[in-house]
């Protein structure tokens, strides 16, 4: 099985570029230049994006680093409890919508503490695979072609994660638990 | 929305930073925000460059095109306003495909090509369009078959089952998805500007 992902994987990308400049070859497509003339704009889009990650970036590592996060977890904890949600992963899933990185970062804590194959190591995992990282996409998605109102999206958004984590719950508890 | 989320969370914990004798870090992690944006905008220049590039010349074949025919009866439903046969299209199928294959790295740069042709379609240009909105909660919902990052980790961390989580994952980002979606549609004809 893990072999197959695996080879999925590897080939998705190699295939995917020969599939379109096959084609395009057969449509007498000066390949070159047009790729040229295209990827010229990704540095645009780069300096593009940077005030907006800037921005986003800090707020969340000022809510982390003051303990604004620890707080929020606190009053957090005993719905969550109510809820099923077992304890050690609610910082998780807190923090899964801010930070990317920050969330890999406590899934490889829990699974090197309580093991891969673990419950809370199999929850952890699927809750990290299951959603993205809302507030980092939304500024990028959005900061790229200069949208000011996100209007209901950020809301949809994070309704969105948290059907997530219930779902993850649910389902690990069903087939690990 | 994200104005207000933005300041609460600055100065909201720097009154809290405050309480809790925490200033130092604080102060340290104000700096180092601004750098690690620096080290993300470089890591996905490249990769922007990369598939605006081969993106340019599928549109010169007509590829996207074909794409965007191929996902007009899911299109129909998720983006009635986008009209059919549009570029537009073409990226997004190629923004999903990335994501549901597991490559990260390349789904961001197309979505972001999605998201600027969106936006030609897009009458207020400051304001997110329902197609924006609609796109923008599928990638942040996710949706993926091969969750490739969390299966490294496990695998290192010597599971002796790392895949076992793509059956619990497809499910639980299933029905992110799908609450996102619902959510996303019922906001909108609640009409969006109260969240603004």
């Amino acid at each position: 099985m893990i072999e197959l992902v695996n080879n999925i994987s590897q080939w998705a990308i190699p295939i995917i570029v020969a599939i379109i400049l096959v084609t395009a070859i057969t449509k007498k497509v000066n390949v070159y230049d047009t790729f040229t003339e295209g990827a010229v704009e990704g540095i645009g889009v780069g300096v593009k994006i940077l005030p907006y990650l800037v921005a986003m970036l800090m707020a969340i590592s000022i809510f982390r680093a003051s303990g604004a996060l620890d707080l929020l977890l606190g009053v957090i904890a005993p719905i969550s409890t109510a809820l099923g949600i077992p304890e050690e992963v609610v910082p998780l899933a807190l923090l899964r919508p801010l930070s990317g990185t920050a969330s890999l970062g406590i899934v490889s804590d829990l699974i090197s503490e309580y093991g891969p194959d673990s419950f809370i190591g199999r929850l952890a995992s699927t809750m990290q695979g299951s959603t993205e990282t809302t507030f980092y996409v939304a500024a990028l998605y959005f900061g790229s072609v200069g949208i000011k109102r996100s209007r209901h999206s950020i809301v949809a958004g994070l309704i969105a994660d948290f059907v997530g984590f219930l779902a993850a719950v649910f389902i690990c508890k069903l087939v690990f638990f | 929305m994200l104005n207000k989320i933005w300041w609460i969370m600055i100065i909201g914990g720097i009154i809290i930073g405050a309480i809790n004798g925490r200033m130092e870090e604080v102060s340290i992690a104000i700096l180092e925000s601004a750098q690690n944006s620096v080290q993300i905008v470089i890591r996905l220049i490249g990769p922007m460059a990369l598939w605006l590039g081969l993106m340019k010349i599928a549109e010169e074949a007509e590829l996207t095109k074909v794409l965007a025919k191929l996902f007009k009866p899911i299109a129909r439903v998720l983006f009635p306003e986008i009209p059919k046969d549009h570029p537009a299209l073409g990226s997004i199928v190629m923004n999903l495909s990335a994501n549901l294959l597991g490559l990260g790295n390349s789904a961001t740069p197309l979505g972001i090509k999605a998201m600027k042709e969106l936006q030609e379609l897009n009458r207020d240009k400051e304001s997110a369009s329902n197609a924006m909105c609609t796109f923008l909660v599928i990638n942040t919902s996710s949706v993926t078959l091969i969750p490739t990052t969390v299966l490294a980790l496990r695998v290192g961390a010597g599971s002796s089952s790392p895949t076992q989580i793509i059956g619990t994952t497809i499910f639980a980002t299933a029905a992110s998805t799908l609450a996102g979606i619902s959510a996303n549609k019922l906001l909108a004809k609640l009409r969006g500007n109260f969240y603004d």
